[in-house]
């Protein structure tokens, strides 16, 4: 198989997520844009994994889904804390962890 | 008996530690156990006299500090030199122990005083009893702590804790010259006891070996009040009047002349030591002698005398196997004479509302006839009238100084040892004039505390250890001196006292140059002093006198010399740390402080512009990856 294509949408996808962190200030869609640049990481492992015929990069994107996962549940939870704090959930009003 | 002589000292110790941790429980009978434990030591120390012959014998009681090759015990040495000192110190120090409860009676805290008195008597104990060098010094710095107590006694008193503070300090610039000799010693013969010391000094560099008695005689110099380190004595005389007698006049300042006779075969090995020794003490008896004519305070005319008559014992002990057993000789004699003028001057005092000055004094003897006979023998004595303890041991320091070899040495301080014979009598005849005789001049004065003064005879507690110590005035010199009993006694520890031959002066002729010096000063004391009226207020004087009013400007001297040079090399030393250390450290600090005061603006909170710079930085690392493969 050629991975050309499969590399170009896992970079169109990071590509996608990298701007969304930086220019959304929603912290829900923050988050989402950091999922979207784990799995298109997951889908570069995986398709080296078959480039190569090893299982190791297989492997390693199941890890990646596990930290995902418990990574959303603890972030999610934060997110909703500050929520009910502040009735925010802008970034750019959480900044008092500074100079 | 010998192997228990430790009971010498652990009798006062232990006195002084009950009297201490006591507290106030002790109160009522403190003074009477101050004065039972040194009465047992001297009783103890008389014992062992009777059935010693002399010959040293050394008790090991244990090993104090085996550190590899250096082995110190705690040792004690029993000769002949250590058996006079100790009835010295307990028998002079009981009679002045009894005195001080009578002297001290109104004193609140007198227990604690016995307590002191006690502390003193044991270290000065440890002093002269201990077989090594380091006993010795650990004896020496008790007696300077003891002194130290006790000069400050009166501690409300700005100008007695002066006192006190500068004599620690001069003294400690002695001990640490004692203390580079042990040092010395140690290096180069391997040993601080005094039989290896002795045994080695004579295979040690001649330079080393001249250092070792140099610095001894630093510290005798400290201790004993001596040239260039004479200032703190006088004003030592702060404390209560036993302690003056007890510690500045009969045993503790001798503590020099005691080195120096035990160190004799370091001096004998070293000519040029004992020439510097010879001259340290007839600079400090003509110092003594000169500035004891001026002065108008009792207690500091009998210092300045102090200092004179130990400088006659250094003299002595400086002229090595002519003079060892003289100078311990004229310290024995001194130690009563002098401890009876100072109980005498304490017991005016006392009868006076603690008034000093002599020229508030005048016509005392008829208020105070035990006082005045007291001390008119120990007056006697100290002029060295015919036949007086002062007599035979003073006439025989100078005829020994005349009867060196080297003609200029003889001339010189045997002529310095005889103008200080006729200053000597001059002062004190000038003091007993302006205490005793004369005009009565306290009638008109108050003290200045408002009290009228009723000159009184003190108590028999007092009276009768004067009484004790004039008869020892009196009759001691001639029974130390008789047939050279005193010297036969100390050759085990000093070696046999030689006879000059060929003096410059014949030795039948010094008695009479002396007493013939010593009769002029006292018809000069009677000219000036004694035939006209004393004024009460202190008169101009010439040039001269201020001078001598002013210690000849030793402590000018001292300022000058050591004390400002010191202060201005810690304030430039002070200025280089703030400066230079500090202030590198100080700028480092602030650099460090200044830009991260900077650097953490970066810091702003807003997450995004954290994940812009990582993205950068990600970009950047790659882009350089990249170069790295493709350049």
């Amino acid at each position: 198989m050629t991975p050309t294509y499969y590399l170009l949408l896992a970079a169109l996808l990071f590509a996608v997520g990298a701007v969304g962190v930086l220019v959304r200030r929603n912290a829900i869609v923050v988050f989402m844009c950091i999922e979207l640049m784990l799995n298109s990481v997951n889908l570069t492992l995986v398709t080296f994994a078959r480039v190569s015929g090893e299982l190791d990069g297989q492997v390693m994107a199941f890890f990646v889904m596990v930290v995902a996962a418990a990574e959303v549940v603890v972030g999610l939870a934060i997110i909703m804390a500050i929520f009910r704090a502040r009735r925010s959930a802008s970034v750019d009003d959480t900044n008092l962890l500074k100079y | 008996m010998i192997a228990s002589s430790w009971l010498l000292v652990a009798f006062p110790a232990l006195g002084a530690l009950i009297l201490l941790a006591g507290g106030r429980r002790t109160d009522a009978w403190g003074h009477l156990l101050g004065c039972a434990t040194v009465l047992a030591s001297f009783a103890y120390g008389l014992a062992l006299f009777f059935t010693s012959n002399g010959e040293p014998e050394d008790v090991t009681l244990y090993s104090w500090l085996p550190a590899g090759d250096l082995q110190v015990d705690i040792g004690l040495r029993i000769d002949a030199l250590s058996l006079v000192f100790v009835l010295l110190i307990t028998g002079v120090g009981s009679l002045i122990h009894i005195y001080a409860i009578g002297y001290m009676s109104e004193d609140s805290d007198r227990r604690r005083f016995f307590g002191y008195f006690n502390l003193f008597v044991a270290a000065m104990l440890v002093l002269v009893l201990g077989d090594n060098f380091v006993s010795l010094y650990l004896g020496w710095e008790g007696v300077g702590l003891a002194s130290y107590l006790l000069i400050g006694w009166y501690q409300w008193k700005p100008s007695a804790a002066t006192a006190a503070k500068k004599a620690f300090i001069m003294n400690r610039v002695g001990d640490v010259g004692l203390a580079l000799a042990i040092f010395l010693m140690w290096k180069n013969i391997g040993s601080v006891s005094y039989d290896d010391v002795f045994a080695g000094i004579g295979d040690v560099e001649p330079g080393v070996s001249l250092a070792i008695g140099l610095l001894l005689l630093l510290g005798a110099c400290g201790k004993s009040g001596q040239f260039p380190l004479q200032a703190w004595l006088p004003d030592a005389m702060e404390g209560p009047t036993p302690v003056s007698a007890l510690i500045h006049a009969a045993t503790m300042v001798t503590a020099g002349v005691y080195l120096i006779a035990r160190s004799a075969p370091i001096y004998n090995a070293n000519p040029d030591a004992q020439l510097a020794v010879v001259i340290i003490g007839a600079i400090t008896l003509l110092l003594g002698a000169i500035i004891g004519c001026a002065y108008d305070d009792i207690k500091k005319v009998l210092a300045y005398s102090t200092v004179s008559q130990i400088g006659y014992m250094m003299l002595a002990v400086g002229l090595g196997p002519f003079g060892y057993a003289l100078g311990i000789m004229h310290l024995l004699t001194h130690g009563f004479f002098k401890a009876g003028l100072f109980l005498g001057a304490g017991s005016v005092m006392h009868g006076m509302n603690d008034e000093v000055d002599m020229r508030k004094f005048g016509g005392l003897w008829r208020k105070m006839p035990i006082t005045f006979a007291t001390f008119g023998i120990g007056y006697l004595a100290l002029i060295g009238f015919p036949f007086s303890a002062g007599y035979f041991s003073k006439d025989a320091i100078i005829a020994a100084a005349f009867g060196q070899e080297e003609t200029w040495r003889a001339w010189l301080f045997g002529g310095a040892a005889v103008l200080g014979a006729g200053l000597t009598a001059f002062y004190m005849t000038r003091l007993m004039l302006m205490t005793f005789f004369g005009k009565r001049r306290w009638t008109e004065i108050t003290s200045e505390d408002g009290r009228e003064f009723h000159p009184h005879e003190s108590p028999p507690v007092m009276t009768v250890p004067m009484i004790l110590l004039a008869i020892g005035s009196a009759g001691a010199g001639a029974f130390f001196v008789f047939n050279h009993q005193l010297a036969e006694w100390l050759t085990p520890s000093l070696g046999k006292l030689q006879e000059a031959e060929h003096g410059v002066i014949s030795h039948s002729v010094v008695p009479f140059v002396v007493v013939g010096i010593s009769a002029l000063g006292v018809l000069l004391a009677w000219l000036f002093v004694g035939r006209q009226e004393t004024p009460v207020e202190r008169p101009e004087a010439s040039a001269v006198v201020r001078a001598a009013r002013n210690d000849l400007y030793g402590n000018t001297l001292n300022e000058t010399l050591v004390a400002r040079p010191g202060v201005w090399l810690s304030r430039a030393l002070v200025y280089v740390d703030n400066k230079g250390v500090d202030g590198f450290v100080n700028g480092l600090a602030a650099l460090l402080g200044g830009s991260s005061g900077r650097l953490r603006r970066l810091q702003t909170g807003f997450v995004r512009s954290y994940a812009l710079s990582m993205l950068a930085g990600s970009f950047l690392l790659m882009g350089l990856l990249l170069m790295v493969r493709f350049a």
